[in-house]
């Protein structure tokens, strides 16, 4: 019972983490805090079996597949935990604790006996009881089991195949596109602006400066602003030089410009000074 | 041991939290994270049930849950691929076109 | 009553063979004309329009043949044996025998029906020839031959039948009959509005009879004569009574009698041979068929005879009345024909003193109005269809058959002495002031009354000047339609002989019953006397009026009320409108309401209602796979808190 007790209040916990947190990954990863667990509860409960499945299956498996499902969806305004419906959540909650101490109170009232064990049940082992059991008296659902897997399997490929209605564009017919569509409302002809050009930290999700000292919204992943991990770039070119020109404790780098104007450009690795700045060094 | 009913009780607030977390969250991953998490809790209550009778069926019942449990995650994930692909959107609330 | 119940004989025929076993041709015969006339007719019209008025009139000639055997066989038979029945098949035939309800089409020949098939089959013989004079240039005479052999087989149907729903049968075909032919000139509105206004009072009569037949069956489980007349006694006189005032009923709708008299005159609109045939000689004396017939009911049920008595005197004024102020000759003689079944519902009223003089009035009415309705269509005939006789005048010598055959007709309507009419409306008369001097007065007064009106129509459309139109050139009619009239000329005058030696009351006493000898307050050569003198009377006023002086080719407007009411119908339309008709609107309009505002209300309120919980409740399906999860979870804690409660109660 020891494992019971230490257990049950990170698994509980760990649940609960599940409604509060915002992003999809924190809470599969709190899932597979609870599913591990239960796999341990399994152990404490004669199924090793179970135990092993649980860690293989639930965890190794069905908690992957949720993970690519989250990549491949990405983030999403769904992730919000603002509720829209009115009413939803407070009858949620009040229904919830209604089932929960109508369950707990319930079921703690209920004598059970005592408990009968498995030890004879798993005499010659549990794997050898389980698959008596299995390939005997449930052999009719296994094999049924079976047919539904494999339904699955197919269901899931026609449900995520996607069909192609048009051919693929070509390099020409894709270079055409982009001067149709310079032409028509100017979009930039050439590449994308690299990030982290004119930033402290040359970095994919920092933003490149324009020459005026604004950030090019182009410049980084469509997808890291909308998770939200951009970080944001100097405000002025100003203070880029100075970062560049100046040590932190004030000291010129170089005495060849006093007007604070640096003729190349220095790749120190000054720690940071502005305050929206993560600690990290920078890479490259 | 002396009773699996802290079992029985662990297993019925996971429950409940995996049914509250399908009533409040929105995106559709999380909402079937919920479900999986009252399938576990199921799980847990049958496993202990078998300790409780001596005999392995409730282990049996909660193996198949888990088969069942991950085809339905395939299936489901599929769908939830196939309603992102179209709408955009993973939010259960989005897809509520049929209404009155 | 001066008359025991002994006096009314059972119906107890016998069954019937050698020539009488052919009494269902009589009825085959003219319904197989129809339906050949009818269904041939319409298939090759062409074809039929050759021969379909002959073969029209050659079936009811058959039936006449038969019936003219089956008679003198009659004749030759002992008086107690002269009921005949014969079984054709079982008509309706449900539960076991004895219980449920069992009619079988059984005919029943005796005295009664022996008469009315000659009558039926005899002048609607000539009636069919004669049409074939008078519709000759009617492009649709073969369905009107059709329609007339189904009125003859309906009507046979009538006084052959050996039970009420066999008569009810040939009652509902010559009602049907009678509708078509009315309405034989549809493209005229006006007929048209008369067949509907005939076939609607007709029903109000109809239901009264079905309601009858019912009450039999109900009373003695059976419409049979056979059965009724034996088991007669076993009823209760409220039973007795209700039967004889639901007969009436019937009897008013067919027989045009007050309160259901007003489509007779309407009727009018149909062909003239149809007035003579259906609305003259025979349908509408069904009424009287039917009250005679029931003999065993009305003898048991004296209240309801006397509102016979009362409905014919009332009638048989009223209706002449009518005919004192028209102008249209076929509906001044509607109006006598009235007054006359008014005579003839009289004498069946009057009991077992009477039935044997109201079927002999009968008679010879069908005979002289036959004849004179007929004489009226061979003057229209020669006048270009018009019907006024303000427009006639001094025909006597332009159509003399026509004038003498009518004036046979005239002098025994008003009971010219030694004509039909005599006999027999003295008769009726005789009985009357026997039994009641009050109506015997009315029956004198109304006889005096016919003589007046007849006078006027015989000078206003044979002598005085002529006042037809210049284009209208008066002739006699062709022989096809005179010979028919000399015929019923005849026996208009001859209808008489029937009396010698009082032999139609002994002739039908097996139907009818026979009366004991009266000792009337007036003898009998007085009432004749004091009869004839009324009829002098009648006839001094009329010649007064119409024969002295100028008749003005309008109707003169400042009349004095009295003929204004009778210009009127008497006020018949008036009242029915009034009593029944707003009444029926109002009603209608009412209930027409109360289906729009209760009934619709209820009904649209209700789904009013449902689409309003509806409107509500839909809200609940808002769309949200979360609402319905959380529906969901309510529904698991009460399975829950339930499974509880039993487990832990």
């Amino acid at each position: 019972m020891t494992a019971f007790y230490i257990l049950s209040p990170i698994m509980v916990l760990a649940a609960l983490g599940i409604l509060f947190v915002r992003k999809a990954v924190h809470a599969a990863l709190l899932l597979a805090v609870v599913m591990m667990s239960l796999a341990i509860l399994y152990a404490a409960l004669d199924a090793p079996f179970l135990f092993a499945v649980q860690i293989i299956v639930y965890t190794g498996a069905i908690l992957m597949l949720f993970l690519f499902v989250v990549m491949l969806v990405g983030v999403d305004a769904s992730d919000s935990v603002i509720e829209t419906i009115r009413g939803q959540r407070l009858f949620a909650v009040i229904g919830g604790l209604v089932l929960g101490v109508t369950l707990v109170v319930g079921l703690g009232q209920i004598s059970l006996g005592t408990v009968v064990g498995l030890d004879e049940a798993n005499d010659h082992g549990n794997i050898e009881g389980l698959a008596n059991i299995l390939f005997s008296k449930y052999v009719f659902a296994f094999e049924v089991t079976s047919a539904l897997l494999i339904t699955a399997a197919v269901g899931a490929m026609v449900l995520a195949h996607r069909e192609r209605l048009s051919p693929k564009p070509t390099q020409a017919a894709l270079a055409a596109q982009r001067v149709t569509a310079y032409a028509e409302s100017g979009q930039h002809l050439g590449p994308l602006p690299p990030p982290g050009v004119f930033a402290r930290h040359n970095a994919v999700d920092t933003p490149a400066l324009l020459p005026d000292g604004s950030t090019a919204a182009a410049s980084v992943s469509r997808v890291l602003a909308a998770r939200g991990t951009v970080r944001s770039a100097p405000r002025d070119v100003d203070e880029v030089q100075r970062a560049i020109d100046f040590h932190p404790d004030g000291t010129p780098v170089s005495e060849t410009s006093p007007d604070g104007r640096s003729v190349a450009p220095t790749r120190g690795p000054g720690s940071s000074s502005g305050p929206d700045l993560s600690p990290d060094q920078g890479g490259s | 041991m002396h009773s699996v009913t802290p079992f029985i009780v662990l297993s019925s607030i996971l429950f409940t939290i995996g049914a509250v977390g399908v009533l409040t969250r929105r995106n559709a991953i999380v909402v079937f994270m919920c479900i999986e998490l009252m399938l576990n809790a199921s799980n847990l209550a049958l496993v202990a049930f078998a300790k409780q009778h001596g005999n392995l069926d409730g282990q049996i019942a909660a193996f198949f849950v888990m088969v069942v449990a991950a085809a339905e995650v395939v299936v489901g994930l599929a769908i939830i691929m196939t309603i992102f692909r179209t709408r955009r959107s993973a939010s259960v609330d989005d897809a509520s076109l049929l209404k009155y | 009553m001066m008359f025991t119940l002994a006096d009314v004989p059972v119906v107890d025929p016998t069954t019937a063979d050698g020539v009488f076993s052919l009494a269902w041709v009589v009825i085959a015969l003219p319904l197989a004309g129809a339906a050949i006339l009818l269904i041939g007719g319409a298939i090759a019209p062409r074809q039929f329009a050759s021969f379909g008025h002959l073969l029209g009139c050659l079936l009811p000639i058959g039936s006449f043949v038969i019936s003219l055997a089956m008679f003198i066989a009659l004749l030759g038979r002992d008086d107690d044996d002269r009921q005949l029945s014969q079984h054709l098949y079982s008509w309706i035939d449900t539960g076991t025998s004895g219980q449920g309800l069992h009619v079988g089409m059984d005919l029943l020949y005796d005295p009664l029906s022996a008469l009315f098939l000659l009558l039926i089959t005899g002048v609607g013989s000539l009636i069919h020839i004669y049409s074939i004079g008078y519709m000759e240039h009617d492009a649709r005479r073969v369905r009107f031959f059709g329609y007339l052999n189904l009125f003859v087989a309906s009507m046979l149907m009538l006084v052959l039948s050996e039970n009420y729903l066999g008569l009810f049968l040939g009652w509902e075909g010559v009602g049907l009959a009678s509708y078509l032919l009315i309405g034989f000139w549809q493209h005229k509105h006006s007929a048209a509005y008369a067949a509907k206004k005939a076939f609607v009072i007709n029903r109000v009569g109809d239901m009264g009879m079905s309601t009858a037949i019912m009450l039999a069956f109900v009373t003695w489980g059976s419409t049979s004569f056979t059965v009724i007349s034996a088991n007669a006694d076993g009823a209760s006189q409220k039973a007795m009574t209700a039967m004889g005032l639901l007969l009436l009923l019937g009897a008013c709708g067919k027989s045009a009698q007050v309160p259901l008299q007003a489509w007779l005159l309407d009727a009018m609109e149909g062909p003239t041979p149809v007035s003579a045939l259906i609305h003259a000689a025979t349908m509408v004396t069904a009424g009287v068929y039917l009250i005679t017939r029931s003999n065993f009911i009305f003898e048991r049920a004296p209240d309801a005879q006397t509102a016979v008595v009362i409905v014919a005197t009332v009638t048989l004024l009223w209706g002449a009345i009518i005919g004192c102020a028209k102008d249209d000759i076929k509906k001044g003689l509607a109006g006598s024909t009235m007054s006359q079944i008014g005579y003839m519902m009289l004498g069946a009223g009057l009991g077992v003193a009477g039935y044997a003089f109201a079927i002999f009035h009968l008679l010879n009415h069908g005979f002289f109005k036959a004849n004179m309705f007929l004489g009226a269509g061979s003057v229209m005939h020669g006048m270009d269809d018009d019907v006024d006789m303000r427009h006639y005048g001094a025909l006597r010598k332009a159509m003399p058959v026509t004038f003498l055959t009518f004036a046979m007709g005239y002098l025994a309507i008003i009971g010219f002495p030694g004509f039909s009419g005599f006999w027999s409306k003295d008769k009726i008369i005789e009985v009357a002031v026997d039994q009641n001097w009050v109506v015997g007065i009315c029956a004198i007064l109304g006889a005096g009354i016919t003589g007046f009106y007849m006078t006027r129509m015989m000078l206003m459309t044979f002598f005085g000047d002529k006042r037809w139109e210049k284009d209208v050139h008066p002739h006699e009619s062709p022989l096809v339609m005179t010979v028919p009239l000399i015929v019923l000329a005849a026996l208009s005058v001859l209808g008489g002989v029937m009396l010698i030696g009082g032999w139609i009351e002994d002739f039908l006493a097996p139907v009818t019953g026979f009366a004991e000898e009266s000792h009337p307050p007036i003898p009998a050569w007085a009432v004749s006397v004091i009869v004839v003198l009324v009829v002098a009377a009648g006839f001094a006023i009329a010649y007064y009026f119409f024969g002295r002086q100028e008749v003005p080719r309008t109707a003169p407007q400042d009349v004095s009320f009295v003929t204004r009411a009778a210009r009127q119908d008497v006020y018949g339309d008036a009242i029915n409108d009034e009593l029944v008709v707003k009444p029926g609107r109002a009603l209608t309009h009412g209930l027409a309401a109360f289906d729009t505002a209760v009934v619709d209300g209820t009904f649209s309120g209700g789904a009013v209602a449902v689409g309003g919980v509806g409107v509500l409740t839909r809200r609940l399906q808002n769309g949200f796979v979360r609402s319905y999860a959380l529906s969901l979870l309510g529904g698991v804690l009460l399975v829950v808190l339930a499974l509880l409660a039993v487990n832990l109660a």
